[in-house]
């Protein structure tokens, strides 16, 4: 007799759970966790947002808006580009309204593939990627970044990977789960090389407002000769503490963004409404909340990038998002016994490096999404584990 | 740097100079001066904590209360702020503008302590041409700190991508 799962399509059949999955069931069941595993902020959304949120549900029936989102929000979106990262897209046909970057990841994969063209995937990075690739018909091909460059992507990475089949590429800076960036002149190298092979930028930005140190975040699409050939994903979740409300947009040139409209159109409709209202308080309003946040992370950066050097895992210094990815080679352990272990014996949870991909080897992913209190316990407790392995 | 080192203190007083080194990065000694020469500036005036006394039996009442007064030939609004202030049982003084010129935050044990002061000692002070007195019935937030707050808990998920 044929069962339920015989239903199911080859390719998704085939597709495996996310690495993070997996170890999440198993952390999710334990008592006196303590946990830097979360890819999301501690802050609560400012209230300013909610407040306009609860406003919205007083005040106006919830309806569809235009596939496109609020026209309103993307004027907000288009200066609020402009005014950081000097990135100019028309709000009438150049801003797409998403549920999450997610969304625009997998609607910019499906607008851009033919069946059988290849994607360069920069690794380690976010765990959608490679799927979404693969749910568009296309191929992802990996390149892997290395701690010697600071995880920063460079051109000759590029030319290694390219085909006469490559489309595109994901450029996932600032980066998880590395705290990677790349900066203006790590960005025009590359741009060298994307624009003599004509490959197509999805360049995944929903850190842009983390990132630490003297110099902004730059958009490889504000880059001379870039903006047509790019297009610039972010979201409210992290700048904002917006995750559960599934907002996001995607930027380009009106030609990628009205055939990305057709498959949102489709599958979507349009962003939740609630929460665009709310957004629009968020680029009014928030601004100082933004850079308080952005200075709170900094200072949990510095406390547990000390912590992991006092212990004597090499870390090196990510400029960006919230995560430090330090080496844990020394130990001897793969990341995945490290983590496990380091779960079971000293109950704190972090991620293992491989589940964003075969180059995160060697290496654990630490979120400091949390108060420097949980940070120093955490800490106390790895000591405690390095001190019983070593 | 000094902006950074207020910002730290005036959520947690007690952060000590080596973590605020640590925070920010920089060396302890660094700090240190800083914040000695902070001190001394009176841009840190104190190290307080923030006491919710409604949780404690301790018996008291605060007042605001809106001060009128004539400044006069050789008492500006300073010197009439300085004779208020210098009771103990004032809390606060500020110059504000708008229909009245100090604003006296007070508090006392009950409400006839607080009306002995205004007729005995506020009123009474030449300067002072009327006061109007408005009793705090309860505090629900001060300086930014919500008073009677559970701690969050973390809803968000143990591990996510």
């Amino acid at each position: 007799m044929i069962e339920p799962k015989d239903f199911v399509s080859k390719k998704i059949q085939e597709m495996p759970f996310s690495g993070i999955r997996k170890f999440f069931d198993v952390a999710n069941e334990m008592d006196n966790v303590i946990s830097l595993g979360v890819g999301e902020p501690d802050f609560i959304t400012p209230w300013a947002i909610r407040e306009r949120a609860i406003y919205t549900l007083e005040k106006s029936s919830i309806r569809y808006t235009s596939n496109l989102g609020l026209k309103e929000l993307r004027v907000e979106i288009a200066s609020y580009l402009k005014r950081k990262y000097e990135l100019s897209y028309c709000p009438n046909n150049e801003i797409l309204v998403t549920v999450g970057a997610s969304e625009g990841i997998d609607v910019a994969l499906r607008t851009l593939l033919n069946p059988g063209e290849e994607v360069l995937v920069v690794e380690p990075s976010y765990v959608s990627y490679k799927p979404c690739v693969e749910m568009a018909g296309g191929v992802p091909v990996v390149i892997n970044t290395k701690v010697e460059n600071d995880f920063r992507l460079q051109p000759e990475e590029i030319l290694e990977k390219l085909t006469d089949r490559t489309k595109a590429i994901i450029l996932p800076y600032p980066n998880n789960p590395t705290g990677a960036i790349m900066e203006r002149e790590d960005l025009e190298k590359i741009a060298k090389v994307i624009k003599e092979h004509n490959i197509f930028v999805i360049s995944d930005e929903i850190y842009s407002e983390l990132t630490y140190g003297e110099r902004q975040h730059v958009s490889i699409a504000s880059l001379e000769g870039m903006r047509d050939l790019c297009v610039v994903l972010n979201g409210f979740s992290k700048a904002f503490s917006m995750t559960g409300w599934r907002l996001g947009y995607a930027a380009g040139p009106k030609d990628i963004i009205s055939n990305m409209t057709k498959v949102h159109q489709y599958v979507i409709m349009c962003a939740p409404t609630i929460s665009q209202y709310a957004a629009l308080e968020a680029f009014r309003s928030c601004d100082k909340e933004v850079a308080k946040m952005r200075q709170e992370y900094d200072m949990r950066r510095n406390v547990m990038r000390k912590g992991f050097e006092d212990m004597g895992l090499s870390c090196f210094e990510a400029l960006g998002a919230f995560y430090l990815f330090p080496s844990i080679r020394s130990t001897g352990l793969s990341s995945d016994e490290f983590s496990e272990r380091l779960l079971f014996e000293e109950r704190v949870a972090v991620v293992p490096g491989t589940a964003f991909g075969e180059c995160g080897e060697g290496f654990i992913r630490c979120s400091y999404a949390y108060s420097i209190k949980d940070i120093k316990r955490a800490l106390a407790r790895i000591e405690k584990f390095l001190q019983k392995i070593r | 740097m000094e902006k950074a080192i207020l910002d730290i203190l005036e959520k947690d007083s007690r952060t000590s100079v080596e973590e605020i080194a640590v925070m920010l990065n920089r060396p302890v000694n660094e700090i240190f001066d800083a914040i000695a020469d902070m001190e001394k500036n009176n841009v840190i005036c104190s190290y307080t904590t923030l006491i919710n006394w409604d949780k404690t039996d301790r018996e008291y009442v605060t007042a605001l209360i809106e001060v009128k007064v004539t400044p006069q030939r050789d008492m500006g609004f300073e010197k009439i702020a300085e004779r208020i202030y210098g009771f103990d049982e004032v809390k606060a003084v500020y110059l504000m503008s708008g229909a009245y010129d100090l604003m006296v935050m007070m508090e006392g044990k009950n409400i006839k302590e607080i009306s002995y002061f205004v007729s005995n000692k506020l009123s009474t002070i030449d300067a002072v041409l009327s006061t109007a007195t408005h009793f705090v019935l309860k505090k629900y937030k001060d300086h930014g700190v919500i008073l009677d707050k559970t701690p969050d808990e973390d809803e968000r998920m143990i591990v996510s991508p």
